[in-house]
């Protein structure tokens, strides 16, 4: 075609006029922290596992694996983790938060029943390392330790492993046969568990065994109990004596009218299986008010439906044989509970003490070295002890009790004692910023309510120790998974693709890196970074 | 054999265009143009111009507009209007030339208005003279038949668009003998429109970009010559046509004994055929006058023009427009042609609005001139009633006086006291 | 568009879903786009209208396999694209005047026929003035002669080009060049204006939508059903201009976004004169919430506020949101009265 001079042009022609020499302001592809893994005490990275869950099919597995990386107990935690997670979730602002906890315990569920296992890829360091107590800390390092290539051995004072996944967490909330799965695993990677094999000196027990470092997880085992005058009928017993025995297959005498005193999750427990060994009722007494109480709310309405009364704002003075007296309080100012002196009678066959559990550190006695303050061992930014090699994490050391917390630091120690044999400085954590909810654009995210769990029904449940919480099924749990923003990291959307005016970002479709801006043609309008759903991209100034 | 009919003008443009096989039509009616378009209408409905597609569209822009489309799509596009419709479709004009489009029109030559007046003049056509279109006019039914044949194979050749004007009603309504050509003649003397450029999905180009001062010039100046060119071309096409068809026909400027004149009438359409008469008449009279048809007005063929009036001593230009306040329009190309030259120019307005141009006051104004009664340095009106324009000059003397009010009085005194 | 049971975290709010087939993915996301006009244009950071024009071109492109040509109006769509000598676009198109793109693309279709190439297509496109105003003679005669044409208006409610005027598609009380915010009605007058929708509609044209540069899908899925059906049919895409409505570049979408979830622009479908389908209000929002990110709307938060005048437009949105039916419990648009 002969093309007149200057009124009929070459298609695409415009390229050559490089309008990224119009820009202030450059898009970035971030990777903020999201919130959820933020708040996750084992340091979960929840938005990847469920990125690889979204897909679903093959997806699960790599979901699973990556769990697995930071966590050895996907199957537990979707059963019993507190789920701090959830409670950050960005979505919760939007409309409900992500259920993360029950995606995570699906993905447990299908590695079990499908027989997913991890194994050890490093090669041996030959060292030898001591793990003291076999709860969920103790296990979680044996794991980590155990993968990255080093000896490790379990001492464990009690007859089964688990620690208090075995001994107060109920069955209704964690079947056994999940537990032993999940430990099983552990051991599978050749980590050797002594069990009945209480250490009492520290010092000895590591010099016998040649280990090169200790990690210690003996828990809090002792229960507390408060100072109560009781008449000599009265029947009085502390709340993790009886949920050991229980596990161990005792039948505590409770009688038909149970008093549970305490306010946290220990209390709601023990009311709970008071109920399913056949009390007709079961009251928790608690010095202060509902909102304040230590327990999680789910756990206070699992209990609700089960029957168990609740006596706020009352203090237990005497105990007798059938009845007790209880006393009436008052927040004050600072929302701390007064006496009235208005006393009331409440009839109760037994009183069950739920207050909390002391740590038993007589294994430390001859290592003045390793500091204990307010009953708990100190530790530092690596969880080391006072002594050198001698980490220590778990309920023993200060900070929130929690199976997830016991992983965490699991699973941190692990990491610092793997340093720490290697002679390498400790591993400091990258600063990365939390991607905040006001960073995302949710008007992409589908509209899509949460899927709550199904639970067993309720006369099932005050009789049985069955579970009471299900799983969900495949189609709920992919929905959930896909209900996740990931928030601050790309998760292939297309969206600045689609919306740039000017064409300038390229998919490249590279792992990792999806997307690449042609800095010849962006103008920086700045649209790709207001419409990524997930606040990925950020808007930095130019340079000129 | 051709056949040689009574014809009215429009028929037979109208069939000569749907020989030229023009893929689509889209015109918009107005007096006196309706005739071609009504017939070119019929001819489509009858299947005996397929495949044509004709639009009826909404207005002379929209007739236009859609002949850009066309064209730029790489089909044969014809279209026809005349005066107001020629100004409403003004932008599209100068946009189809700039694009280079070969777009062939008719306009059928009439007043503008206000006052509206469907008559015959060709202020319509002299309005658009810069469009950048070729504007070929036509003396005789039988011209505007070949202008047209000639027309498509013109632009195409160079891709711009041409105007080929014809005397609404003198010509569009009279029923004469015309030779309309035979389609296998239209055929073997015009090719399959070959387009310059076109849009095409295998091959997208943009067309119609925006240029600034950078280029602009450049781009004005190509179009310049390229029109040119066409001075060249269409006395190579008026050659073709005469030996294809046996007649003459088209060219740009026609000569009607002007050897030896001294006194040559310039003037275009189909008054020229009542000047032959007294040019005839003169030339018997022993008076040395001539005549100079000039077919092609644009491009204007200045080169011919000064050839073909090189010995004359006085040149009337007689035309059916003017441009108010200034002058004659093509008087004053005429004397762009003699610049240099002794020839003196006269600038007369004639047949403006319908106004018939008749041999008496053709003749009446020749005398006028060979008498030297004929002031060259002023513009004439042929047959100005002063009767109907008197009283309001004088009054507009009265109240907005000047010398230029008082100059006007006496003009149009003078040439109310004369014949013409 | 949203699949039950599953939920595909974005469905198709955003631009691609990699949990989605790639057959069902926006043409935008797929890295293969024509991208009918390509980088390196001259249009204004955030510009809402040359994202409107290649989302709808690529999706006309995918649709005709490539076989279109395009007629384009002067505007800024055109000034941005093409200054000599360099052109943004990647199909055969043409600009030829303002007022003309319609009879041009007219004039294209019936080149088409009469060669016997009915299979590629023709698209016209045009700013709101090249087509509520002075294009829309031509319009409405290529509407009436259903003439094989997308006609696609971008909407940006008013004469960007020439700095910014006020349009017969510029909103009551929005500033422009010639609107200003000054006098007792400050911005552009009350009823006034035309939707030329409804117009469209009533020439009973094959097909007849609105939509906007915030829904990508929905809008591509109109070029679909647009370029699957031949005759006259009319798109008319809301695209926001940051330079003339004051806007930052980074809201384009955003404001396109709230102009629908306010009711201020009803995104509908209609066939042959009759509404078939109306996207609903999602998140419905006061028109507060899109005036004010607008500097065309500053006077109305200003000193003294005029909250007079953001109630009569509330009113308005309103009445759209009656009269279309664009909240979920509404029981439809308005029906015909016959
Ligand atoms: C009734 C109850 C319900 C709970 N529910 C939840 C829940 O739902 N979710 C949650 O996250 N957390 C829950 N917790 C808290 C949680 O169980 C603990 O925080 C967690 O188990 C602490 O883990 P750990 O490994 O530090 O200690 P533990 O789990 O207590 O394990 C310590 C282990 O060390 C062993 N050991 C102790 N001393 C020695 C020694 N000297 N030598 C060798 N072995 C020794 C013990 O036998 C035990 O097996 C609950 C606690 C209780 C009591
Ligand atoms: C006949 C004519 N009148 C006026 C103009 C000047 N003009 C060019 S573009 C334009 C406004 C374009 O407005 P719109 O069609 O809405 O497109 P936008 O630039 O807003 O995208 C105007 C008035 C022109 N080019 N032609
Ligand atoms: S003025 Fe408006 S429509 Fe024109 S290029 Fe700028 S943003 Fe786009
Ligand atoms: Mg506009």
């Amino acid at each position: 075609m002969e093309k007149p001079f200057a009124i009929t042009l070459d298609v695409g022609s415009s390229k050559a006029n490089k309008t990224g020499s119009w820009r202030t302001e450059r898009p970035v592809y971030v990777d903020l922290l999201p919130p959820c893994s933020n708040a996750c005490p084992a340091g979960e990275d929840v938005r990847s596992w469920l990125y690889d869950a979204e897909e679903g099919g093959a997806g699960y597995e790599r979901a699973w694996r990556t769990i697995m990386e930071d966590n050895p107990f996907p199957a537990i935690m979707g059963r019993v983790c507190y789920h701090p997670c959830e409670t950050a979730c960005n979505r919760g602002q939007l409309d409900e938060a992500v259920g993360i906890n029950s995606v995570e315990r699906f993905l447990g569920d299908e590695a079990l029943r499908e027989g997913w296992s991890v194994s050890v890829d490093a090669p041996s360091t030959g060292k030898k390392v001591l793990v003291v107590g076999a709860g969920p800390s103790g296990l979680s390092a044996a794991y980590h330790l155990a993968r990255r290539g080093h000896a490790v051995t379990i001492l464990e004072a009690g007859p089964m492993a688990g620690g208090m996944m075995r001994f107060g967490i109920p069955a209704y909330r964690l079947p056994r046969e999940v537990l032993d799965a999940e430990v099983q695993r552990i051991l599978d990677l050749g980590v050797r568990l002594e069990l009945d094999a209480k250490v009492t000196d520290l010092d000895a027990t590591m010099a016998e065994g040649g280990y090169d470092a200790a990690f210690l997880s003996v828990g809090a085992q002792v229960g507390r109990r408060a100072y109560i005058p009781a008449g000599s009928a009265a029947h009085v017993l502390d709340a993790v004596s009886m949920l050991h025995g229980l596990a161990e297959g005792e039948r505590p005498l409770l009688g038909r009218r149970v008093a549970v005193y305490g306010g946290g999750n220990t209390a709601l427990d023990a009311a709970r299986t008071a109920r399913r060994l056949g009390a007709s009722e079961a009251v928790v007494v608690y010095r202060r008010t509902r909102d304040r109480m230590p327990a999680h709310e789910s756990e206070v309405r699992e209990a609700e439906d089960e029957g168990v009364l609740f006596r706020w704002l009352t203090t237990i003075k005497q105990v007798e044989g059938g009845a007790m007296t209880v006393e009436r309080m008052e927040l004050d100012d600072t929302g701390f509970p007064q006496p009235t002196g208005e006393v009331d009678e409440l009839a109760a066959d037994s009183l069950v003490l739920a207050l909390g559990q002391d740590t038993d550190l007589s294994l430390l006695d001859a290592m003045p070295d390793v500091a204990v303050d307010d009953g708990v061992v100190q530790v530092d930014g690596t969880l080391m002890t006072g002594r050198p090699g001698v980490f220590a994490g778990g309920d023993m050391v200060p900070g929130e009790r929690s199976v997830t917390v016991g992983v965490g630091h699991g699973r941190h120690a692990a990491e610092q004692i793997d340093a720490w044999l290697a002679g390498r400085a400790p591993r400091v954590p990258a600063d990365r910023a939390v991607a905040p909810y006001d960073g995302l654009n949710t008007w992409y995210f589908a509209d899509a309510p949460r899927t709550h769990r199904p639970t067993l029904e309720t006369v099932r449940r005050q009789s049985t120790f069955d579970e009471v919480v299900q799983g969900l099924d495949e189609d709920n749990a992919l929905y959930e998974a896909r209900r996740c923003m990931s928030c601050g990291t790309c998760f292939q959307c297309d969206n600045c693709f689609g919306v740039c005016p000017d064409n300038a970002v390229l998919k490249i479709g590279r792992p990792g890196e999806p997307y690449l801006i042609d800095l010849d043609y962006c103008k920086g309008c700045g649209l790709c970074a207001s419409e990524c759903p997930s606040g990925a991209i950020a808007m930095e100034p130019e340079e000129i | 054999m051709p056949v040689r009919s009574q014809i009215e003008g429009s028929q037979a443009v109208a069939r000569a265009v749907a020989r030229c096989r023009p893929q689509v039509v889209a015109a918009y009616p107005i007096s006196p143009q309706t005739h071609i378009v009504e017939s070119l209408a019929d001819l489509v409905r009858t299947g005996e111009l397929d495949p044509c597609e004709y639009l009826m569209v909404e207005s002379e822009l929209g007739a236009m507009s859609a002949c850009i489309g066309s064209s730029a799509m790489g089909s044969r596009t014809y279209t026809a209007t005349a005066s107001q419709g020629l100004l409403f479709m003004a932008e599209a004009l100068f946009n189809a030339s700039g694009l280079g489009l070969p777009i062939v029109m008719t306009v059928a030559n009439r007043a503008i208005g206000a006052p509206i007046n469907i008559w015959n003049d060709h202020s319509d056509s002299m309005s658009m003279r810069d469009s950048g279109w070729v504007q070929l006019f036509a003396s005789s039914n039988q011209e505007a038949v070949d202008l047209h044949v000639q027309a498509f194979r013109l632009a195409e050749r160079l891709s711009l668009p041409v105007m080929v004007c014809m005397d609404g009603f003198v010509l569009t309504h009279a029923v004469e003998q015309v030779d309309v050509p035979e389609q296998d003649e239209v055929d073997a003397f015009l090719p399959p429109f070959t387009p310059r450029q076109q849009l095409d999905p295998a091959q997208p180009v943009s067309i119609g970009a925006m240029v600034g001062p950078e280029a602009f010039t450049e781009v004005k100046y190509l179009m310049h010559a390229r029109q040119m060119q066409a001075l060249d071309e269409i006395p190579r096409i008026a050659a073709d046509f005469e030996a294809a068809f046996g007649r003459p026909a088209g060219g740009l400027v026609r000569p009607y004994r002007t050897d030896d004149a001294e006194t040559v009438v310039v003037a275009l359409g189909s008054q020229v055929g009542t000047i032959e008469v007294v040019v005839d008449q003169l030339r018997d009279e022993g008076h040395p006058v001539g005549l100079l048809d000039v077919t092609c007005f644009r491009p204007w063929p200045r080169d011919e023009v000064r050839r073909a009036l090189a010995g004359a001593a006085n040149v009337v230009v007689l035309e059916k427009a003017f441009a108010v306040g200034a002058g004659g329009i093509v008087g004053q190309n005429t004397r762009l042609a003699l610049a240099g030259t002794p020839t003196v120019v006269h600038d007369v307005v004639a047949g403006l609005g319908g106004r018939p141009v008749t041999a008496a006051a053709v003749r009446g104004l020749l005398d006028d001139v060979l008498a030297g009664r004929v002031d060259p340095h002023r513009l004439h009106f042929l047959g100005l009633r002063t009767d109907l324009v008197d009283g309001q000059l004088r009054r507009d003397a009265a109240s907005v006086p000047g010398p230029h009010a008082e100059s006007m009085l006496r003009e149009a005194g003078v040439i109310g006291s004369g014949s013409h | 568009m949203t699949v039950e049971p599953k939920l595909y975290q974005v469905d198709t709010f955003a631009v691609g879903n990699r949990l989605l087939d790639p057959a069902q993915r926006s043409e935008q996301a797929r890295a293969d786009r024509s991208n009918a006009i390509t980088s390196g244009h001259r249009a204004c950071q955030g510009c809402g209208e040359v994202l409107g024009a290649r989302y709808v071109l690529d999706a006309a492109m995918r649709a005709t396999g490539g076989n279109m040509v395009a007629a384009n109006a002067t505007g800024c769509l055109e000034v941005f694209s093409t200054p000599y000598p360099e052109t943004s676009w990647q199909l055969p198109w043409l600009h030829s005047l303002f007022g003309n793109a319609p009879a041009v693309a007219s004039g294209m279709a019936a080149a088409l026929r009469a060669q016997g190439r009915s299979d590629t297509r023709v698209v016209a496109q045009a700013g709101d003035g090249g087509t509520v105003d002075i294009g829309f003679g031509c319009l409405s005669g290529m509407f009436e002669r259903n003439d094989d044409v997308l006609f696609v208006c971008y909407d940006n409610e008013g004469y960007m080009n020439t700095g910014v005027q006020r349009s017969g598609a510029t909103p009551p009380a929005a500033r422009t060049a010639n609107t200003k915010a000054l006098g007792p009605e400050p911005g552009n007058a009350f009823g006034q204006g035309k939707f030329v929708p409804l117009i469209a509609m009533a020439h009973e044209i094959p097909y007849v939508a609105t939509a906007t540069v915030a829904d990508l899908r929905d809008l591509e899925a109109k070029v679909e059903t647009a370029m699957g059906m031949s005759g006259a049919r009319y798109l008319h895409v809301l695209v926001p201009c940051p330079l003339g409505w004051g806007s930052a570049s980074e809201d384009t979408i955003k404001v396109a976004r709230l102009a629908r979830e306010t009711g201020i622009f009803p995104v509908f479908e209609a066939e042959r004169g009759r509404i078939t389908a109306v996207s609903k209000i999602r998140r419905w929002q006061p028109v507060e919430e899109y005036l004010r990110i607008q500097r065309r709307y500053a006077h109305l938060f200003g000193e003294p506020r005029r909250d007079d005048i953001v109630a009569r437009i509330q009113a308005q949105a309103d009445h759209n949101i009656d009269r279309f039916g664009l909240l979920d419990d509404d029981p439809g648009y308005e029906q015909d009265q016959e």
